[in-house]
C-alpha cells in the first residue's frame, strides 16, 4: 500500500480546468504529488491555490481534466470507494472549519466515531493525544470554537484533520495567523509527523519560512497553471518574473538568510 | 504483508513481566483490545514491565499511545522497564506521543443535576430581565437615532430603505394576499353555516367585514412578515456580526444603527400598513366571493349591505395597529441580529427568538388595542 522505495504519485492532476461561470481559474494544469513528500503550493492572491486544493479534495468538480488521488479518479468512483478515500486523508481549512456546536475534543472525536466506530475512553484518549500533539492545552478540549483564538482554532482543525492518522493531509495556509513561535512549532510538528507516520502533505502557503523548513518540493501557481515545480532551490532560480519577485523580494531573502544560519 | 489484527501476550518467565505485542496496531484494530490492555495496566501497577514491540507490523499514533500509556501506567517501575524491539520509525512515533498522554477535557464542567437545574432557572430569570432591559435600551437607541436622522436628513439611507421596502414588503404581497383571501373565504363559509341556523345569513357580511378589517387583515400581515422579514433581518445582521462586518462599520465611522437598522425599521413601518390594506381588501373579496357562490348573497347585495352596516371605524381600528406591529417586528429582528455572537448555533437561536418574540409582542399589542378600543367605544 505504501510506496516504499520507488516514489509513487499519491496525487495526479492532469489537464485540470476549473471555472466559475465564465471565469477560468485553472487551465491545462498538471501536478504530481509524490508519496511521502511535503508539497508546498505558492502563488499570488487569487492565483487559485485554494481552488486547486478544493478541486483535489472533491469540493469543486473540474470542468475538464482528471484528478487522481491514491490512484483513483475521485470524481468517477462509487460512493464506497469515495468514503474509503476520504478517511485516508485529512483536511485543514483556512479558518479551521470546526463544527461550532461541538467542543474541540468532540470535534476531534467526530471522525473517530464516524469512521472507526470507536467510542468511550479510547476515543477520548485519541482525541487528547491529537489535541496535545498540535500544541493545545488539555483545557482547550472542553472549549467551543467560538471561545478560541484564530491560531488555536487552526491547531484544533489540524488535530481533527489528523484524527484518523491519514496518509495524506491537505493544509490550507496552516501557519497564517500564528505567531512566529507557534508557526515554527507547527512546521516542526509537520516534519515530525511526516517522519514518523510517512505522511504526505499538500500545503497551500504564503509563509516563506515554512517553505524553506518543511517543503520537499514547491509548485508555483500562476497564469492558470503550474509554472514551476521542483525542489525549492531549483524553483527559486526559475526564470519567471513572479517567481523572481517572490523569492528575491525582501521577505524571500530574509527567509533564505534565516535558513542559512 | 499479511495483516493480522492487533493482539498481545503476557509472559512472566524469569520473573520479569513482559508484554509481547503483535499484529496491526492501528486505530481501527485497537478498539477490541483496549479494555483488556487497561485491565492489564491496572493489575501491573508498580511492577517492572518490558514491552516487546518487535512483532508489530503496522503502528500509528493510537497504537503508540496505547503502548506508552501501558508503559507509563506502571508508575513505580525501575529502569529495568523499557520498550524493546521498535524499528526506527516506530521509535520516532513512540517518542513523539510520549509527551502527549495527559487526558483532556471533553465537555465543559457541569455541576450536579440539582444545582444545574437551579442554575438554569436562575439564569433564565436573569436572562428575561436582561433581555427586556436591553430591548428597551435598543428601542430607545432606535428612537434617538430616528430623531437624529430626521434632523439631518442627509444621513438617511434612501437606497437601502427602498431596497428593504421591496425585499421585505413588496415581495411579500402575493403570499400575504393569498392567505388573507383564503381566510376571508373561510370566515364567510364558517359564519354562513352557523348563521343559516338562525336564518341570519345576511349577517355574514358584517362578520366578514368586521373580522377582516379589524383583525385578520393586519394581524395576518404582521404574523407573516414576522416570520418572513423579521427572521431575514436577524439572519442578515447576525451573519454580518459573525463576520465582523459590524465592527468594521463602527471603526470606519459608519453607525450600524443608521446603516442597517433604521432603513429596515422605516421600510417595514411604511410597507406593513400598505400590505395590511391590500390584505384586508383581498380578505373582503374572498368573503364576498364565497357569499355569492355558496349562499344567496349576490355581490351587489354584499356591497350595499357592507356600505350600510360597516362604519369606517372598523377600517381605521385595523390599520392604525399596522405601524406599531411593523415597528415591533423590525426592531426585534434587528435587535436579535445584533445580539448574535460567534457561532452558527447562536445565529439559529437568535433567529428563532426573533420570530417568537415578535409574534408574542404582536399578539400582546393587539390585545391592548382591543381593550383600548373597547373602552373608548371605537
Amino acid at each position: 500500500m505504501t510506496g516504499t522505495g520507488a516514489k509513487t504519485n499519491i496525487i495526479e492532476v492532469r489537464g485540470l480546468r476549473t471555472q466559475f461561470d465564465d471565469f477560468i481559474v485553472h487551465d491545462k494544469l498538471d501536478l504530481d504529488v509524490r508519496t511521502g513528500e511535503i508539497m508546498g503550493v505558492v502563488g499570488g492572491s487569487g492565483a487559485g491555490k485554494s481552488v486547486l486544493m478544493r478541486a483535489i479534495i472533491g469540493l469543486k468538480p473540474p470542468s475538464a481534466g482528471e484528478v487522481r488521488v491514491f490512484g483513483e479518479k475521485f470524481y468517477d468512483v462509487d460512493e464506497k470507494t469515495r468514503l474509503s478515500i476520504e478517511r485516508r486523508w485529512g483536511v485543514l481549512f483556512q479558518g479551521g472549519a470546526l463544527f461550532s456546536s461541538l467542543t474541540v475534543a468532540q470535534n476531534v472525536m467526530a471522525p473517530i466515531r464516524e469512521h472507526l466506530d470507536i467510542e468511550g475512553e479510547l476515543a477520548k484518549d485519541m482525541a487528547a493525544l491529537k489535541i496535545s500533539m498540535v500544541g493545545l492545552a488539555a483545557e482547550a478540549g472542553a472549549k467551543y470554537p467560538s471561545e478560541l483564538s484564530g491560531g488555536m482554532r487552526k491547531r484544533a482543525g489540524l488535530a481533527r484533520a489528523l484524527a484518523l492518522d491519514p496518509e495524506l493531509v491537505f493544509l490550507d495556509e496552516p501557519t497564517a495567523g500564528l505567531d512566529p513561535i507557534g508557526a515554527a512549532k507547527f512546521d516542526q510538528l509537520i516534519l515530525n509527523l511526516k517522519e514518523s507516520l510517512g505522511l504526505t502533505v499538500f500545503m497551500v502557503t504564503h509563509d516563506l519560512d515554512t517553505l524553506h523548513t518543511t517543503c520537499d518540493r514547491v509548485a508555483v501557481l500562476a497564469e492558470k497553471r503550474v509554472i514551476a515545480c521542483g525542489p525549492l532551490d531549483e524553483v527559486r532560480h526559475a526564470d519567471h518574473p513572479w517567481i523572481q519577485e517572490y523569492f528575491s523580494g525582501p521577505r524571500g531573502r530574509a527567509a533564505l538568510a534565516a535558513k542559512a544560519v | 504483508m499479511a495483516n493480522s489484527a492487533a493482539s498481545f501476550d503476557i509472559d512472566v518467565n524469569s520473573g520479569l513481566l513482559r508484554l509481547i505485542a503483535h499484529g496491526d496496531w492501528r486505530a481501527r484494530f485497537l478498539a477490541s483490545i483496549d479494555s483488556r490492555l487497561r485491565d492489564f495496566s491496572d493489575d501491573s501497577v508498580g511492577r517492572d514491565l518490558v514491552i516487546d514491540v518487535s512483532g508489530i507490523e503496522r503502528l500509528d499514533t493510537t497504537g503508540a499511545m496505547m503502548l506508552q500509556r501501558t508503559f507509563f501506567a506502571c508508575d513505580s517501575r525501575t529502569n529495568i522497564s523499557k520498550i524493546v524491539g521498535a524499528s526506527d520509525a516506530q521509535q520516532t512515533l513512540l517518542d513523539q506521543v510520549a509527551g502527549h498522554l495527559a487526558p483532556c477535557h471533553v465537555t465543559p464542567f457541569h455541576p450536579n443535576a440539582f444545582l444545574a437545574v437551579l442554575d438554569r432557572l436562575g439564569k433564565g430569570v436573569e436572562d428575561v430581565y436582561n433581555a427586556a432591559l436591553e430591548l428597551m435600551s435598543f428601542v430607545g437607541f432606535v428612537l434617538a437615532s430616528t430623531v437624529r436622522v430626521l434632523t439631518r436628513p442627509s444621513h438617511f439611507r434612501w437606497t437601502s430603505t427602498v431596497h428593504h421596502m421591496e425585499e421585505a414588503g413588496l415581495n411579500a404581497i402575493p403570499i400575504v394576499g393569498l392567505m388573507s383571501f383564503l381566510i376571508g373565504a373561510v370566515v364567510a363559509f364558517m359564519g354562513a353555516k352557523i348563521l343559516r341556523l338562525f336564518n341570519a345569513e345576511i349577517f355574514t357580511v358584517e362578520l366578514v367585514g368586521i373580522a377582516v378589517l379589524r383583525e385578520f387583515g393586519v394581524l395576518l400581515t404582521a404574523i407573516l412578515l414576522a416570520g418572513r422579514s423579521g427572521s431575514a433581518f436577524t439572519a442578515q445582521i447576525g451573519s454580518m456580526k459573525i463576520r465582523e462586518e459590524i465592527d468594521a462599520m463602527r471603526v470606519l465611522g459608519l453607525e450600524p444603527m443608521e446603516v442597517l437598522v433604521l432603513p429596515r425599521v422605516f421600510a417595514l413601518v411604511i410597507m406593513l400598513p400598505v400590505i395590511a390594506f391590500i390584505a384586508a381588501i383581498l380578505g373582503l373579496i374572498g368573503g364576498a366571493l364565497v357569499a355569492a357562490s355558496a349562499m344567496d348573497i349576490s355581490i351587489a347585495l354584499f356591497v350595499s349591505r357592507f356600505e350600510e352596516t360597516i362604519v369606517i371605524n372598523h377600517f381605521w381600528a385595523g390599520l392604525i395597529k399596522a405601524p406599531f406591529f411593523a415597528f415591533v417586528i423590525a426592531v426585534i429582528g434587528c435587535f436579535q441580529g445584533m445580539e448574535v455572537e460567534g457561532s452558527a448555533e447562536s445565529l439559529g437561536q437568535r433567529t428563532t427568538l426573533s420570530v417568537v418574540q415578535s409574534l408574542f409582542l404582536v399578539i400582546v399589542i393587539d390585545a391592548f388595542f382591543a381593550m383600548f378600543f373597547l373602552e373608548i367605544d371605537f
